[in-house]
């Protein structure tokens, strides 16, 4: 029973709950990595670390926060975090500190981690905090890498940078679709996403 | 025994009997958040939350702690980022050569055997410093100086210039290598801080740096830059490559860095051509 209770914080942000298809949260970010795969599968990896410690170190402090103040307790427990984390990557390797340098900034922005902290760990344990926190940082990460791929294969013809689409369909006519490299499209795929998602899952759909 | 009583955590509203109620009254919260009295002892002091008291004081300790941990973690670690800064502004400056690989090796190394001067010119083109490229590394230019390295390449002189821009979103930087007719371009690099991933970030991309090899930033003995151009557009009186469709605004702000930085340099690079008809054995003087 406990350990259905914990399966299910852990892998419910995966689908049924998805923090970006069935919650609406963290666009903004969505618009702006996911050009290329690379920087989806960075951002969604750094989103899932920071948003499991800070879910952690809410839950262990939630019983002293004044309910008045907790906002922004939660913005200075997050804001510290990402500071610290990015501060080792720039000791320690240095390479992918360089390559995160804005989506590091982004993170602390991002309302999928005010929306967990607020709505999860302000009430649960550490453990179970933890969990939801992966869970919804691999959440958030998969609906980024869908839409990535997506961008980058139609609008720049690679993926992870190696050229996918042979020189044979460039010859025969074929040209990157220039607008799937425009925020917009991210949205737009979001929603096909949330679409695909919803005939799918039928609980989903409203009535 | 008599009732038990049960207080509400929220707003210490008090319950008597046998268990929490559905509701607290007061303040409408669940049961889940009544704990029992225990009868036996006095009960405990309860520290009420949301009095400002309380705010002033767990605001303050969270900050203090906060801080202390940025300024500890900051204190110990920066060392070791200086250090990575220093080898990453080695490894961009060798990076504007093509032939040198530096997935080979230690970077700092590499730096060492390759760039063999570093000088400080005045903006008539004259050298004021001579300095060591690996020693002085930290020597930055004053602001009326102008930073140059000189890299030998298998026996071949190129000189290294530092270049600054703007692009859309922040900084955009680069070296720039000529040739020692210092008029062709042996090889760029740039980076930049956070342009578009996928539209401008491309001019940190081998694709586009590629295209200034062996382009011309002279003509008639006068500085004219590189052009950076739509498809289909010409440039007016100098060389130029294809801009990235998407990054007008980072390309153009290439051309601007190209224009402005390689710019101050031209009485450098005048004179240099200019000796160089005279002076066959240019490479071998000291400048």
């Amino acid at each position: 029973m406990k350990n259905e209770k914990l399966l299910n914080t852990l892998l419910g942000p995966l689908s049924k709950n998805n923090p970006v298809a069935v919650q609406v949260l963290g666009i903004c970010s969505a618009l702006a990595v996911t050009v290329e795969l690379k920087p989806a599968l960075v951002m969604g990896l750094s989103v899932t670390v920071i948003v499991a410690l800070a879910n952690v170190v809410i839950s262990l402090i939630r019983n002293t926060i004044p309910s008045s103040v907790r906002i922004i307790v939660q913005l200075v427990v997050v804001a510290a975090l990402v500071t610290i984390v990015s501060e080792v990557l720039k000791a320690y390797v240095y390479d992918v500190s360089v390559q995160l340098s804005v989506y590091i900034g982004l993170i602390i922005t991002n309302c999928i981690l005010m929306g967990r902290l607020e709505a999860f760990a302000m009430g649960n344990k550490p453990w179970d905090s933890f969990l939801d926190g992966v869970g919804n940082g691999v959440g958030y990460a998969l609906i980024l890498i869908v839409v990535a791929f997506f961008r980058e294969l139609l609008g720049s013809g690679t993926l992870l940078g190696y050229p996918v689409v042979p020189q044979c369909v460039y010859n025969a006519g074929y040209v990157n679709c220039g607008l799937m490299m425009m925020p917009a499209m991210a949205l737009i795929l979001v929603a096909c996403v949330i679409w695909v998602h919803r005939s799918v899952d039928k609980d989903l759909q409203e009535k | 025994m008599a009732t038990k009583k049960y207080r509400c955590t929220i707003c210490g509203y008090i319950h008597e009997g046998d268990s929490a109620p559905e509701k607290c009254p007061q303040c409408q919260q669940p049961a889940s958040v009544f704990e029992l009295i225990d009868e036996g002892k006095p009960a405990k002091k309860t520290i009420n939350k949301n009095s400002n008291a309380y705010i002033l004081i767990f605001t303050t300790v969270i900050v203090v702690i906060v801080a202390l941990l940025l300024s500890v973690t900051s204190g110990a670690l920066k060392d070791r980022q200086n250090d990575n800064v220093k080898l990453d502004t080695k490894k961009q400056i060798l990076s504007s050569l093509p032939a040198v690989d530096l997935t080979q090796g230690d970077a700092a190394e590499t730096y060492a055997r390759t760039i063999k001067h570093y000088y400080l010119l005045d903006a008539a083109g004259a050298v004021v410093r001579t300095l060591d490229p690996v020693i002085d590394f930290d020597v930055k230019a004053a602001e009326d100086q102008l930073p140059l390295y000189v890299a030998d390449v298998d026996g071949a002189t190129k000189y290294i210039i530092p270049l600054h821009g703007a692009g859309l979103w922040g900084a955009i930087w680069g070296y720039i290598a000529l040739n020692d007719d210092k008029n062709t371009v042996y090889g760029v690099y740039f980076s930049h801080a956070g342009e578009t991933p996928g539209l401008g970030a491309n001019i940190a991309t081998p694709k586009f740096q590629q295209q200034f090899e062996g382009k011309h930033i002279m003509r008639d003995g006068a500085f004219v830059s590189i052009g950076v151009m739509k498809a289909g557009q010409v440039a007016d009186g100098q060389e130029q490559v294809d801009a990235i469709s998407g990054g007008t605004i980072t390309s153009k702000g290439v051309e601007t860095m190209l224009q402005s930085c390689i710019g101050a340099y031209e009485p450098f690079l005048r004179q240099a051509s200019a000796e160089e008809t005279t002076n066959e054995e240019f490479g071998g003087k000291e400048i």
